[in-house]
């Protein structure tokens, strides 16, 4: 990976191109190396003349130090050798830039203060660059600061995020190190485990003034601020690894918990109240018409429709079961469990929990809730879902909601078959969904009524649809 | 005098301050065997002579007891215990773990008692403390039996006191030390002849002349045989004296044994003068019996008085009961443990027929001793979790079982006629084995604490808690139908790292470790570079559903690794199956390895097929950028004269170059598209499995011949190279080595060397499995493209295999287990247990390069 900046002169300019090497400090006839962040810096001049200078930062990253770590004590931050971190532009140049040109990027110049002072005509090159995003989002980042900017794709495919970049403007040296400096990682969008987490934090320090009026601001702080993640997912991907679809894992688990269903508040015209939460005050609405006291919300998340029972006093006993030890886990901080005190821990318990298997510690509750949960199972895993909970749990009360297919032809950005989240394994039409429930009602001897949910279109019905099984007290019961 | 304590007991010493419990307590029992409430009091009050603390002193004292009791420890405790209220606690918490409450009274004249407290440095206690004691105790004195203790020992001075010994006895249901061979038999309800007819088929002989129609009949087996009688002898069927004739004399020759059913007991309770009624068929065994001698039917009375009501046999491994008995009472002794061995658990409920509606202990039983059973009839014995009932209904024209054990074999005699219609019919569910329907559902909650499973191949494997929701929750959300997935398969280790040269991986070092091992027979096989994949194939759907317990219509599947479906295209997956189906039946391999379903492991290619996602992102786009950050930097250092930092710049830049396009043809070898089933290869490389048999014991050229003969029925199999190879021959080192080379340099992955045997143990444990040596272009990979740059081939040298060799031994071992469990029709949470575990010892950090 490298950055070349390059600085031209005109003839009659009251300074030559090759006055660069007093703006950077270093001088044009020597070749600079440094240690950096797992990696060896190099800075060289491969132009020089009265007209054109080009100094180039190359970084040759060390690729086994990434996962080995400097030294025996270190453990690495990557997992993997074969990666794109030691070849494209990320945070480990803007650390080596921070390191070669430390005064320039504080813009002083020891011999030409008075030039450092100067806008001049810079040009700077990066590259490769895997972008996480196209050349439009490219152009975003530096055309409000000025820049005259090119990106050539280098992949051999269209959808290759693999560029080189080249930005020009006329600005003062120290901006444009500090832009690039702020910027490159966030083209990266990696985490940027390898540098110190101090240093990361460093980088708006860096933008500040610039950064305020940048109409991308929030994109880069976001990015340029991407954390370590937590244990569990690192578990996780080392599982799906072995697999070979790291890919599809990595995407379900980021989007678990973000259902998106953009249209819904402009078609429905008024003020937008989320479906979801709509979703949520039904369901709470129902358990409280139902006089139930014992409550089991499975595929509880991170504790939504928890946090609606919670206040009702009417409930006397909530468990908030899901299968993701991460989501538990920020439930019970979102509650405060760990402080909470006895009677609160007793009322309000999380556990791990899976809908294709059966749990003992599931039975003895008078309603059980799965708010937009079954469309997560395979479909033929189900049978699994309705043996455990409607055949061995058996909660008086049953509430089940999940999206209506038919309305998905209101969603412009879904194509037909298409479904609305990409861990959905089925989403049912309403002909479907009520076969379902009548399959349930026959089977287990509960009774059903269904009712739509969100606002009703006349043809396709509502965004998602909803169940309520109550048990049939009428069967004779063979336990 | 002595006292015989059976051997699971809670003693209560009883006596007032200063009476000597203590001493006596440490001359007679372990001091691990001792809860003394002083001990208990100091530990909650630093101070023994704290008085205020008693509840919290006797909290501790019984949590102490319980958690002894839960265990099955002997316990004794070492407090006044002078009131009644005290006493009635232990009884209480002895009865909750079915131990027998003994009570031993030491009643020493009070004022022997107050000279020694007055002599005690350890502690003052006030005077008149132990008359009071002992006022107290001589008032319960009479009541102890009344209390609960079933056995009281009154010891009345300082000589008894000392001159008393101890011994232990095992409960009348330890039986232990008894291992059969046995032939269980069901509930037999007076049906003589087809008793007679099923001891004869079970090789029993009879004794020939009888005086008259009391005496006591008896039958042997050649062999020593013992029969065994799961209770209710009589009632409803129309021989039920001569029934008790056979049973009586087999019992008193020795060549019989029997617990007690409800039956059997009411016929007691009548014998001895109860007011009972003559219902459910006791009023045609009365009638029977009251034709008899009165000498008869006081034999029967004490034969029926001294049965138990279960017995625990054979180490431990089986327990029989009429009405079955939960893990938590075997060889325990209590009121509640007669009447479960005896009528079952029941809620006082009845259902629509009027009979008690039963708790199915059976379903959360997951105990490790076999329980069998009878009581209510059922049309064919079926094992349930470990458990069986054998009361097949003969009296209601069914048939009677009976189950030798231990081979646990089942024979039967069909009933000569219906003696008597059933309260309600008798019927089987859904079309599936008992087992079967019982594992339509698995328990989370048996997964989720530390496991540690016994595997036959290896030392026991231990899961902890966290890798086993961590294993749990990639199950739930990603798993396919458990029922299917009755295997996964370990990680396999790297072969010893070359110590120096251009590779880091050579076979030299894999052929070192294992003749260093003393193995003389090693298989080595090609290593085919795409997906790993369990491949469960069944001649249909019908055969899965029975052999699986499988509804979903599909008669195989394809697995990854992980336990996550391989295809998401079921459609493809189903064309697949059927694929090798028709291939193994046009081979001759269903018959020849008399199945009709095998497990077969195999490589499943290409690669892109299932990981394209993958190799885009990471593999072909490191590749690219490596290629396009060492053009730019050669493109910048394009001058003719360059200082020497420079030049070696350069040259290093392009090595960079070469490898990077190295890796990528590496890759691009790997991949290719896939429109049909056609562009598929499947190279299977174990037969794992199969009905009855794991092929775990048959050598890597068995596997490999019979699959060469599958791989010939169709283009989608395809073969794996292989050859045996002598460690100890240089000739084989050599030639393997040249095979390597060439296998390695025109884009194969590498060989996998295995003792050819499959399962070999050595002096340290299990010697690895199999163990891969993987080719120099190949390891771009695995460790980057610059990976064998001088500067960083010797530092990748060091990598520790400790860890991935042991956990290779461990995934095997479990991974075999839980496919050895399915084999023997285990329940399926016990064959759950050891992929969950495999699953759960892939989530612990370890060097994944290895």
């Amino acid at each position: 990976m490298q950055l070349e900046i390059t600085l031209t002169a005109a003839a009659s300019d009251p300074y030559v191109a090759s006055d660069l090497g007093y703006l950077l400090h270093k001088n044009p006839a020597r070749v600079f190396t440094r240690a950096v962040a797992s990696g060896t810096a190099t800075v060289f001049y491969s132009e020089n003349t009265a007209a054109r200078c080009t100094a180039t930062l190359y970084v040759d990253v060390d690729p086994i130090a990434l996962v080995r770590g400097k030294n025996k004590q270190t453990t690495g931050l990557l997992d993997q050798y074969v990666n794109t971190r030691p070849y494209v532009a990320n945070s480990i140049l803007s650390v080596a830039i921070n390191k070669s040109f430390a005064q320039s990027m504080a813009g002083k110049s020891k011999d030409r203060q008075a030039l450092a002072d100067l806008q001049l005509p810079f040009e700077a090159f990066l590259g490769p660059v895997a972008c996480q995003g196209d050349e439009e989002f490219v152009l975003s980042l530096f055309e409000p600061l000025g820049y005259t900017c090119s990106v050539t794709s280098l992949g051999d495919d269209a959808d290759s995020n693999l560029y080189s970049i080249k930005i020009s403007a006329t600005i003062r040296l120290s901006e444009l190190l500090n832009q690039i400096y702020v910027l490159i990682p966030v083209l990266d969008n990696s985490k940027h485990w390898w540098v110190d987490q101090d240093e990361v934090e460093n980088l708006l320090n860096k933008g500040a003034h610039w950064l305020a009026q940048h109409p991308m601001r929030e994109v880069i702080t976001r990015r340029a601020l991407k954390h370590r993640r937590e244990l569990a997912d690192v578990l996780l991907e080392r599982l799906s690894v072995l697999d070979d679809d790291k890919g599809s894992d990595e995407a379900r688990n980021s989007n678990a918990a973000a259902i998106s269903e953009p249209v819904i508040s402009e078609t429905s015209g008024v003020a937008p109240v989320r479906l979801h939460d709509q979703r949520l005050d039904r369901v709470a609405h129902l358990l409280k018409e139902h006089s139930v006291s014992r409550v089991l919300d499975l595929g509880c998340g991170e504790g939504k429709l928890i946090s609606r029972l919670l206040k009702t006093p009417q409930f006397t006993k909530i468990m908030g079961v899901d299968p993701s030890l991460r989501s538990l886990r920020r439930a019970r901080e979102r509650f405060y469990l760990e402080d909470g005190g006895e009677a609160l821990n007793e009322r309000l318990q999380f556990q791990l929990g899976s809908l294709t298997y059966a749990d003992r510690r599931l039975r003895g509750f008078d309603a059980a809730t799965l708010v937009e949960v079954i469309e997560h199972i395979d479909t033929n895993r189900l049978v699994a879902l309705e043996r455990s909970l409607f055949g061995d749990a058996r909660p008086g009360l049953i509430i089940v909601t999940t999206p209506n297919a038919d309305y998905n032809a209101l969603f412009q950005a879904l194509s037909a078959g298409e479904f609305r989240h990409e861990d959905h394994r089925f989403e049912w039409s309403r002909d479907e969904f009520k076969t379902w429930c009548q399959k349930i009602e026959q089977e287990y001897g509960y009774r059903v009524a269904i009712e739509p949910l969100g606002p009703v279109d006349e043809h396709h019905g509502a965004p998602s649809q909803l169940a309520s099984f109550t048990i049939d007290t009428t069967e004779v019961q063979t336990a | 005098m002595n006292i015989a304590l059976p051997d699971f007991s809670l003693v209560c010493l009883i006596g007032a301050s200063g009476s000597g419990k203590s001493s006596f307590a440490s001359e007679h029992f372990k001091p691990t065997e001792i809860v003394s409430s002083d001990a208990c009091r100091a530990r909650v009050t630093d101070d023994a002579t704290v008085l205020d603390a008693n509840e919290d002193t006797f909290d501790l004292l019984q949590y102490i007891a319980s958690v002894r009791l839960k265990r099955r420890m002997m316990t004794v405790i070492d407090a006044t215990s002078v009131q009644r209220a005290d006493r009635a606690h232990l009884v209480k918490l002895a009865r909750r773990y079915h131990a027998l409450p003994v009570a031993i009274v030491l009643d020493l004249d009070p004022s022997l008692c107050e000279d020694r407290n007055a002599m005690r440095t350890d502690r003052s206690v006030k005077p008149r403390v132990a008359q009071r004691h002992s006022q107290s105790l001589r008032k319960s004195l009479r009541g102890l039996q009344k209390e609960g203790f079933r056995q009281v020992h009154v010891l009345r001075s300082i000589n008894e006191i000392d001159s008393v010994s101890i011994s232990r006895e095992p409960l009348w249901t330890d039986q232990r030390h008894e291992h059969g061979p046995f032939d269980i038999i069901g509930d037999v309800h007076g049906c003589y002849d087809e008793l007679t007819e099923l001891l004869r088929s079970l090789g029993y002989v009879f004794d020939s002349e009888y005086e008259d129609s009391e005496s006591l009949i008896s039958a042997r087996h050649s062999q020593g045989r013992q029969a065994f009688f799961v209770g209710d002898l009589t009632d409803r069927g129309p021989r039920n004296r001569d029934c008790l004739r056979l049973v009586m004399g087999m019992c008193a020759s020795g060549t019989a044994r029997a617990v007690v059913g409800n039956h059997d007991y009411k016929l007691l309770q009548y014998l001895r003068g109860k007011k009972v009624n003559l219902t459910h068929g006791l009023d045609g065994t009365v009638a029977e019996l009251n034709k008899c001698s009165d000498q008869f039917r006081q034999l029967v009375s004490s034969f029926i008085y001294d049965t138990r009501s279960h017995q625990w046999l054979d180490e431990g491994n089986l327990v029989i009961a009429h009405a079955g008995l939960k893990d938590s009472m075997h060889g325990r002794g209590s009121g509640e443990v007669r009447n479960f061995a005896m009528y079952g658990e029941t809620t006082g409920a009845v259902d629509e027929f009027g009979l008690p509606v039963r708790l199915e202990w059976a379903r959360d039983y997951r105990g490790k001793a076999s329980v069998v059973f009878g009581h209510t009839p059922v049309p064919d014995a079926q094992w349930l979790n470990n458990t069986i009932c054998i009361d097949t209904g003969c009296v209601f024209g069914g048939k009677l079982t009976a189950l030798r054990w231990p081979e646990k074999e089942l024979v039967d005699v069909q009933a000569h006629q219906e003696y008597v219609a059933p309260a309600k019919p008798i019927s089987s569910v859904r079309g599936f084995s008992a087992q079967q329907d019982h594992d339509l559902l698995l328990y989370f909650d048996d997964f989720i604490a530390k496991q540690r499973i016994d595997c036959r191949l290896g030392r026991p494997v231990t899961i902890p808690e966290e890798n086993a929701l961590a294993a749990l929750e990639s199950m739930s959300r990603f798993g396919i139908d458990p029922r299917w997935l009755i295997y996964l398969p370990p990680t396999m280790a790297a072969c010893p790292t070359a110590p120096s040269g251009a590779y880091l991986e050579h076979p030299e070092q894999a052929l070192e470790h294992y003749r260093s091992r003393g193995i003389k027979q090693l298989v080595a096989e090609e290593k085919h570079m795409g997906s790993r994949a369990l491949l469960v194939v069944t001649r249909g759907a019908d055969v899965a559903k029975r052999r699986f317990g499988t509804d979903d219509g599909k008669a195989g599947v394809v697995y990854t690794r992980t336990g996550k479906a391989y295809f998401n295209d079921e459609a493809l997956e189903a064309q697949l199956i059927n694929r090798v189906s028709v291939a193994i039946e046009a081979s001759g391999l269903w018959q020849e390895l008399k199945t009709d379903w095998v497990l077969l492991d195999a490589e499943l290619m290409p690669w892109s097929a299932k990981a394209l996602d993958m190799i885009n992102a990471q593999y072909l786009s490191t590749a690219i950028a490596a290629v396009n950050s060492a053009d730019m930097i050669l493109k910048a250092l394009n001058h003719d004269t360059l200082p020497d930092e420079l030049i070696t710049l350069k040259d290093k830049a392009r090595h960079q170059m070469k490898n990077a396009e190295g890796l990528k043809k590496v890759v691009e070898g790997y991949c290719w598209p896939v429109n049909s089933v056609e562009d598929y290869r499947i190279a299977p490389f174990h037969i794992l499995a199969a009905e009855e048999q794991v092929f775990v014991d048959k050598p890597h050229s068995w596997h490999m011949r019979h699959l060469e003969r599958l791989a010939e029925q169709d283009t989608v199999l395809t073969t794996t190279g292989w050859r045996e190879v002598d460690p100890n021959s240089v000739s084989d080192c050599e030639s393997l080595i040249d095979w390597w080379t060439e296998h390695t340099s025109t884009g194969g992955e590498g060989l996998v060397l295995k003792p050819m045997a499959f399962t070999v143990r050595g002096n340290k444990g299990l010697i690895q499995p199999a163990m891969k040596v993987r080719g120099k272009e190949y390891l771009r990979i695995i460790y980057g493209p610059d990976y064998d740059l001088a500067e960083n081939i010797d530092r990748l040298r060091e990598r520790g295999l400790g860890k991935k060799f042991s956990m290779a031994e461990r995934e095997y071992v479990l991974g075999l287990e839980g496919l050895h469990r399915f084999v023997e029709r285990r329940p399926l949470a016990d064959i759950h247990a050891c992929a969950l575990g495999v699953l759960a010892l892939e989530s612990e950090p370890v060097d994944p390069r290895l």
